[in-house]
């Protein structure tokens, strides 16, 4: 058993686990936070994607004991208090979404993907980039043009804030 | 149209609760004392079970029990079924194999459940699960569809003598026959229509309570159709009264058929819930899924195409092997008969069709109906044999279509189904529009440049969406009715809930059949409730598939908001002191007709509810149901137009274009409609360059069971698509809806190989077409 703690949206969380307890299991049975999900036993699929320290990471690839003293964002918490991310929100106004499974996973790694190409991303990236997470549901069509229009929104706002 | 109504792009009333982490699916759910199960399986494809030692498994740490088949079946718990009977030409009937929730002594695929070991956390259970010692003396097996019935193959059950199940014919024999041999040219072609494994991403789940205060069940599970799920489980395998057996699929991420069919496992958790007396939940692991999901497809096929000297298609024959694996799934018989070969008309007028279709057991997962079940693989036949027969007949490959075009509707196919209505002209004509068909030899020269074969095929599909009527299905073997059902419930201060049959497993439906009542009544879509998948709410209903959400279950609610309209101009009518027939309800307000005297819709619900002032006679209250039996199948169809480059050098293949022009009737919201035609683009293309399941057939095991070897399509393996729709109104329903959800999987194979042929030069090309296969294929034509 490995005592762990950890920052999970923005929140001090501490608990004991069996050492071969996974992140994402440590999210969702312990911690209740179910909107992380698991789609395959391979790391395949990124239905489990969270962010750790602000990088995207699969939560079922990832101890949990790996994961002390990290800072764990999930779906749950990638709004903070209210509303939704602009990534969200793409996905709703542009129905990136089918059976919604796989959805959390892809708008984690979304907003990963954007973070790191603030110079703003194009169809062949996105598309390239998604490699690691898997949609049964939407071809995948809906879903490039809501990561490419959240993309140029917030990349507008970050150089926006930037000139501010 | 109004801003909610129907024809409106209205963004998803669900996704809400998806994009923020807060649906609720199946291993969301935890209730108290929940346990955890684990499935000790088969590791053979075909073996007889010596003996299961569990004692050791038992005394492992946190385990609660472990049950085998003996003892479920010493509980009374029955055998699975399959529920569409199909008989043979002779007219035997189907020979069905005993199913066993789980096997007492054959194990008959890689997967089969021979145990559950249920305990405190889901590690223990895996562990404990590992300790269970299962004897097995290994037999031979058999994979193959063809190698099955051959002389001296593994028999599997006793039942199927030479592994046969049925040998079903449709059509005029003689005529075909006839047709075929005063040809002026014939296209013959020997076509596998590859095995597929669907892969929801949500694996199949399942939590069983046994409430024994109450003497009652409840069933958490991954259904598409939660009171089929119900009725057979009580009927049929014993498990408990209906009215003692609770049902709730509750967000399911994604079906494509392969949580329409009940699976042992959501039998075995009720049961074992009672035996243990703790709620017992089994969630799949992926690999788990692709080894027990029923997979989808694979026939191997014969089809011959008769033309006559002025091109003109005289007859058509296919004879079919379909593989259904280790045991008959709830509706595997329908797939490879009622759903196949009705289609084999496709969008032509044939005088003479004959189709002769075998169905046979072997060591594999079950197959049943997976994404157009049954139509993609008459489509395929059919829309590679027509473009093979343009190349061989040398003319446009989309005048021979024309030509053959049904342009008179109704019209009667040699294989029972009446084609209602349809303009096949048009939507070849948008396809080849949308694709600039015509500059295509241009930009084959220019890839040709690049050193890259440049290809384009086409495909024109129908298919056969909610399926019915009822009792023409059940003259044709269906064990059910194939209606739909629906409640509208209208509450005191005038918001509504509206209770269907039907299940929403990424479609939309609290969406969609919002946007209905807010376009009949005027009111706001935020004020509508859909409730589904709960039998304790929902009375009946037949769940979700086959496309029949919009034209069955829409109808259904589109019935009882006919009954709801009447009774609100009733009441309202009396209160303004007018006659019935000239009261309207538009914009949230009942008023009599070129007057100004209306009431707001809540005060005639609360008039309705207060009934102090209510016409003689009338009840009080404003709540109605329909069942909905449709009257025709409906007939979706539409064209594609693929465009391919290929590298000559590996085989590449890069889909540059995909066009899809498609006729749904009337759409409620076509943003949704889209998306489902991408969605079964995606798994169509899949199906062409490449899904495909692969078993061992040395040792039967089913070598694609991860995502490591099974190939999903991925963002990167497909284009964006250019998708359109031509419009002919559905006459056998009152909303004129066709159904949009599997003509993206029916269509799309054809389109894509027919394209890859074309820029290889070789019409030989088998799906999936990999790099390698297309390699292959290249180095064959030189």
């Amino acid at each position: 058993m490995s005592e762990i703690s950890m920052t999970v949206n923005g929140r001090k969380v501490s608990g004991s686990t069996e050492d071969r307890t996974l992140l994402v299991q440590f999210l969702r049975e312990d911690l209740g936070l179910t909107g992380t999900h698991v789609g395959c036993d391979t790391s395949q699929c990124g239905a489990c994607v969270v962010h750790v320290d602000g990088k995207a990471v699969k939560s079922c690839t990832m101890l949990a004991a790996q994961a002390d003293g990290a800072d764990v964002v999930t779906i749950e918490g990638l709004a903070g208090d209210g509303g939704l991310h602009p990534v969200q929100a793409a996905f709703k106004e542009h129905h990136g979404l089918q059976c919604g499974f796989c959805t959390p996973g892809m708008i984690m790694a979304a907003t990963d993907m954007i973070n790191r190409h603030p110079e703003g991303l194009d169809e062949a990236t996105v598309r390239a980039e998604l490699e690691g997470n898997i949609c049964r549901c939407t071809g995948y069509h809906n879903i490039v043009k809501a990561i490419l229009a959240a993309s140029k929104k917030m990349t507008k706002k970050g150089r926006t804030r930037k000139a501010a | 149209m109004g801003m909610e109504g129907i024809g409106a792009r209205v963004a998803r009333k669900e996704d809400q609760r998806f994009i923020t982490g807060s649906g609720r699916y199946v291993d969301d759910m935890v209730v108290p004392g929940m346990k955890h199960a684990v499935f000790v399986r088969s590791p053979h494809a075909h073996a007889t079970i010596r003996k299961i030692d569990s004692k050791a498994a038992e005394k492992m740490p946190g385990v609660i029990g472990v049950l085998t088949g003996k003892q479920l079946k010493a509980d009374g718990i029955g055998n699975l079924i399959c529920g569409w009977a199909v008989a043979s030409k002779d007219g035997s009937p189907m020979k069905m194999g005993a199913w066993e929730p789980m096997a007492t002594a054959t194990a008959r695929f890689v997967g089969e459940a021979v145990a559950i070991v249920v305990a405190d956390t889901k590690a223990q259970a895996r562990d404990a699960a590992d300790a269970v010692e299962v004897t097995y003396k290994e037999k031979k097996s058999v994979t193959d569809p063809v190698a099955t019935l051959k002389k001296g193959a593994p028999q599997l059950h006793p039942e199927a003598p030479g592994n046969l199940i049925y040998d079903w014919e449709i059509g005029d024999l003689a005529a075909t026959d006839k047709a075929l041999a005063a040809a002026a040219h014939v296209t013959r072609m020997e076509i596998v229509n590859n095995r597929l494994i669907p892969n929801a991403m949500e694996p199949r789940a399942a939590l069983g309570q046994y409430d024994k205060a109450e003497d009652h069940y409840t069933c958490w599970t991954t259904s598409q159709n939660p009171h089929v799920a119900r009725l057979v489980m009580s009927a049929f395998y014993n498990v408990a009264p209906e009215n003692k057996l609770r049902v709730i699929a509750p967000d399911v991420g994604g079906g494509f058929g392969s949580k329409i069919f009940i699976y042992p496992e959501e039998i075995i958790c009720l049961w074992a819930s009672k035996r243990t007396g703790v709620p017992v939940k089994w969630v799949a692991d992926r690999t788990e899924s692709f080894l027990t999901d029923a997979h989808g497809r694979d026939h191997v096929s014969t089809i011959e195409v008769a033309f006559d000297k002025n091109n003109k298609i005289t007859a058509l024959k296919a004879d079919t092997i379909a593989n259904l694996g280790a045991h008959m799934s709830l509706f595997s018989s329908s797939v490879p008969t009622y759903l196949y070969a009705l289609l084999l008309s496709g969008q032509y007028d044939i005088p003479a069709i004959h189709c002769n279709v075998r169905a046979v057991y072997t060591n594999t997962a079950p197959v049943d109906a997976y994404r157009g079940a049954g139509r993609p693989e008459a489509c395929y036949l059919i829309e590679r044999a027509i473009e093979t027969a343009a190349r061989e007949l040398g003319v446009s490959p989309a005048e021979l279509r024309s030509k053959n075009f049904i342009t008179q509707f109704p019209h009667q196919t040699p294989v029972i189904m009446t084609y209602d209505t349809g303009d096949f002209q048009a939507s070849l004509d948008a396809a080849m529009k949308a694709s600039k068909y015509d500059g295509f030899e241009k930009r084959r020269a220019a890839a040709a440049k690049k050193g890259k074969l440049r290809g384009i095929g086409m495909s024109c599909y129908i298919e056969a969406c909610g399926i019915a009527p009822s009792a023409a299905v059940g003259s044709l073997g269906a064990g059910v009715g194939l209606w739909e059902s629906a409640e509208v419930r209208v509450n005191a201060v005038g918001s509504i809930e509206v209770l269907t049959g039907s299940h929403s497993h990424g479609q939309g439906h609290e969406t969609t059949f919002a946007q209905l009542v807010a376009d009949r009544l005027g009111v706001p879509m935020d004020s509508v409730s859909i409730v589904h998948g709960d039998t304790d709410k929902v009375q009946m209903g037949m769940g979700t598939y086959g496309s029949r959400s919009g034209a069955v279950g829409m109808s259904a609610i589109s019935k009882a908001l006919d009954k709801v309209e009447a009774k609100a101009k009733k009441v309202a009518a009396h209160l303004l002191e007018a006659d019935d027939k000239d009261i309207v309800i538009e914009n949230g307000e009942v008023k009599v007709a070129g007057t100004d005297k209306a009431l707001p819709w809540f005060q005639v619900a609360l008039s309705a509810y207060t009934a102090h002032n209510l016409p003689e006679g009338m009840e009080p209250g404003l709540k109605e149901s329909a069942f909905y039996d449709p009257t025709n199948f409906t007939f979706p169809a539409g064209c594609y137009i693929c465009e391919v480059e290929v590298d000559p050098e590996t085989g590449q293949t890069d889909i540059v274009q995909f066009v899809a022009a498609d006729d749904f009737g009337k759409i409620i919201n076509p943003m949704i409609v889209e998306g489902q035609v991408h969605g079964g683009l995606a798994q169509g293309i899949g199906q062409a360059i490449l899904e495909g399941a692969h078993y061992d057939p040395a040792s039967g095991q089913l070598v694609t069971a991860s995502y490591m070897d099974y190939t999903m399509p991925r963002a990167g393996d497909l284009p964006s698509f250019d998708v359109s729709t031509t419009e002919t109104a559905c006459p056998s329903n009152p909303l004129g809806i066709k159904g949009c959800g599997e003509a993206g999987a029916i269509g799309a194979p054809p389109a894509v190989i027919n394209a890859i042929t074309d820029a290889i030069g070789n019409n030989n090309l088998a799906m999936p077409a990999t790099s390698q296969t297309v390699w292959a294929a290249i180095q064959a034509a030189k």
